[in-house]
């Protein structure tokens, strides 16, 4: 995963999830933590959000049929806030999810998609408005995440958006696999380890 | 030349490298491990056939799913079960020490790396969980982190990371009787914001925070993630470097005295540039409770919410979120709010002095009727400890129950968690919806102090009333 081709355009659907803030906890409640593997956490995402606790749906952007299928989740604020939990990203990523635009997200959220391959970009808080408003009203248009250009299209629009330069770079040279890059370096890592002062009853 | 920050030193004594994707290849001095976050990094390692480079650099314990009330194995739970056992086959598998169920040392990962003496200063530290910033308490950059990253950890002993910029938090004055150190780190994301923090680590300084013991600096630096900031530190000085000595993996004899040479040779220097810098007054500061859904929706104890209006435009859907999961109405006040579940526990506030915080309010009163209350302590040492000096008795008197350690109904993953609409008054770290365990559960966040207040009046009282 993440050597050889970079990922250039990511191209389909949307689906919008609004609200600021929205955190790690609500992307995916604590109790689907229990498994020791990611294999099915797309089944759980958002789930207390889409489901009431007698398990009926409620209505939910990741529920409704219209956005089936959409492999752009368009978000606002502070997107992925709170936990650690990889749990979050991977259950976005298993339901399809294969980019992220939004006004801003929290920074461990934003790192964990990176090493999965995924790429979350920022917008205005206009621009994002404008951008859910048309997948709403039009849901089965195609969106285009243009990460060399820095730039999502959608219905004839253009719009300029930010990204990290170390995702862009990781994502655009497909250099996402951080444990293969540092790997790479293991004897430098032994050097670095020698002049670390508080390692030194490791080396006797 | 201005002078360097701790975070400048640190970070640049831990560079390995400059990656091709721009980030820097840090080198990790202390990595810890818990059952939650770690199964399928493992699962990774066998599958590209990879072994822990560092394997003596990491140390593994189990908290989150931590049944607190019955132990015996195997766990009901069968979930609960089969993570347990997943824990200690890798680590037996990859040679890793595991403080486990039944360890004398078991306990909250970030409440035992500093009761071990692993938590040092001047060290880089990672652990798959958002409150390892609680280990910046020692003057060291703590990073949570994801599982792919646990995986990089265990393959390469490092992190790949992108450069902080540092602002300095300075906090002066004395505080007032029935403030406490969550009080300040409230304050502080309450004035910063939760986004606030997002690109910087935080360094928290001045005289109010230099007189705080250890385990109060504790409770500000593990909240640092609720403001946004991945990394929170603050300097080592003699109160670190006491709390340090003796502890079973702190270094001794002669070892120990040049550790301290090193870990005051890491302190920001007293010129030191900062890419921001923020001011708090202490005198200023009150008890506090979040009333919202994100630990920056907090108030004084004393003050009224405010209105939709009062709040900036861009944040009102968001307020209006709150205010309808709460099911509290803008103008209240929040003293005086009935509680149902009143929980002391946690990473943020767990340790022997919590608890003693929270008895000295109990003591001799009771539990209001109705009300659920626990203490959970925050490892089996703090358990120890607050047994020897009877505030078991003093909890369990006053009709609290007394638990093993874990983290328990902060996060809700063991049986502990609130039932349908239940309002807990909690001495954790985040008032998230559903973060108790009931998607429709109300947190309301406050020192323990606050917690034990609310306990026995049932509603939520300014613990200063009960203050001798």
């Amino acid at each position: 995963m993440g050597t050889g081709d970079g990922i250039t355009q990511i191209r389909g659907t949307g689906v919008p999830v609004e609200g600021d803030d929205i955190d790690t906890d609500r992307i995916i409640p604590a109790r689907y933590l229990k498994e020791i593997t990611f294999t099915n956490m797309g089944r759980y995402a958002f789930f207390d959000e889409r489901f009431d606790e007698s398990g009926k749906a409620r209505p939910h952007p990741m529920n409704d049929p219209g956005f089936d299928g959409a492999a752009i989740l368009v978000v606002n604020k502070n997107f992925g806030c709170g936990s650690s939990r990889e749990h979050a990203p991977q259950a976005i990523i298993r339901r399809g999810i294969r980019a992220i635009i939004g006004e801003s997200f929290a920074e461990i959220f934003a790192g964990n998609c990176m090493v999965l391959g995924v790429p979350t970009v920022t917008a205005g808080e206009g621009e994002v408005r404008d951008l859910m408003a048309s997948i709403r009203e039009t849901p089965k248009m195609e969106l285009c995440v243009d990460l060399p250009e820095k730039r999502v299209s959608y219905n004839g629009k253009k719009i300029a958006v930010r990204i990290s330069d170390v995702v862009w770079s990781a994502l655009t040279e497909g250099t996402w696999d951080s444990t293969r890059l540092m790997l790479a370096n293991l004897d430098l890592v032994r050097q670095t380890a020698q002049r670390i002062p508080y390692l030194a009853d490791d080396r006797k | 030349m201005s002078g360097r920050s701790l975070f400048r030193k640190v970070w640049d004594m831990h560079t390995v490298a400059k990656l091709p994707t721009g980030q820097v290849q840090l080198f990790i001095g202390l990595h810890l491990v818990h059952e939650v976050t770690s199964p399928q990094a493992f699962d990774m390692l066998r599958e590209q056939g990879l072994t822990p480079a560092f394997p003596q650099r990491t140390f593994a314990t189990v908290d989150h799913i931590v049944p607190t009330a019955v132990q015996t194995r195997p766990f009901a739970d069968s979930q609960a079960e089969e993570m347990m056992s997943a824990i200690e086959r890798n680590t037996r598998d990859f040679g890793i020490p595991l403080y486990g169920l039944g360890d004398s040392h078991q306990g909250i990962v970030h409440v035992i790396g500093p009761e071990l003496g692993l938590t040092q200063p001047g060290m880089t530290i990672a652990c798959g969980d958002s409150h390892t910033s609680t280990h910046g308490a020692f003057g060291s950059l703590a990073f949570g982190i994801g599982t792919s990253q646990v995986k990089d950890v265990l393959a390469t002993q490092c992190l790949a990371m992108e450069e902080l910029r540092v602002r300095r938090i300075r906090v002066s004055g004395a505080l007032r009787r029935g403030v406490y150190a969550k009080d300040v780190i409230l304050a502080i994301i309450r004035k910063l914001g939760v986004k606030g923090g997002i690109g910087y680590a935080y360094e928290y300084g001045g005289d109010t925070v230099d007189r705080m013991t250890m385990e109060e600096r504790m409770s500000i630096c593990n909240m640092s993630i609720e403001g946004g900031a991945r990394v929170g530190y603050i300097n080592p000085d003699e109160t670190t470097y006491a709390y340090v000595r003796g502890r079973e993996r702190a270094p001794s004899g002669e070892a120990f005295d040049r550790a301290v040479a090193f870990w005051k040779s890491i302190a920001s220097d007293p010129d030191a540039r900062y890419d921001d810098t923020a001011e708090l007054s202490a005198a200023e500061i009150e008890p506090m409770v979040t009333w919202g859904i994100t630990p920056g929706q907090a108030v004084g104890i004393k003050e009224r919410l405010l209105e939709i209006r009062d709040f900036p435009e861009n944040e009102r859907k968001s307020v209006e979120l709150a205010f309808r999961h709460m099911g509290l109405d803008p103008g209240q006040p929040m003293e005086g709010l009935p509680i149902h579940v009143a929980f002391i526990g946690s990473c943020t506030n767990s340790r022997l002095s919590d608890l003693r915080e929270a008895a000295a309010i109990v003591r001799g009163k009771k539990v209001s009727a109705g009300v659920r209350a626990l203490v959970v302590p925050g490892s089996q040492a703090v358990k120890r400890d607050a047994e020897r000096e009877g505030l078991d008795r003093v909890f369990a008197d006053a009709g609290f129950e007394w638990r093993g350690a874990g983290c328990s109904m902060c996060l809700a993953m063991n049986p502990d968690r609130l039932q349908g609409r239940e309002i807990c008054a909690s001495s954790s770290n985040r008032n998230f919806i559903g973060r108790q365990g009931s998607p429709t559960g109300r947190t309301i966040l406050m020192s323990p102090a606050m917690v034990a207040a609310a306990a026995v009046r049932g509603r939520l009282t300014d613990v200063r009333e009960m203050m001798n």
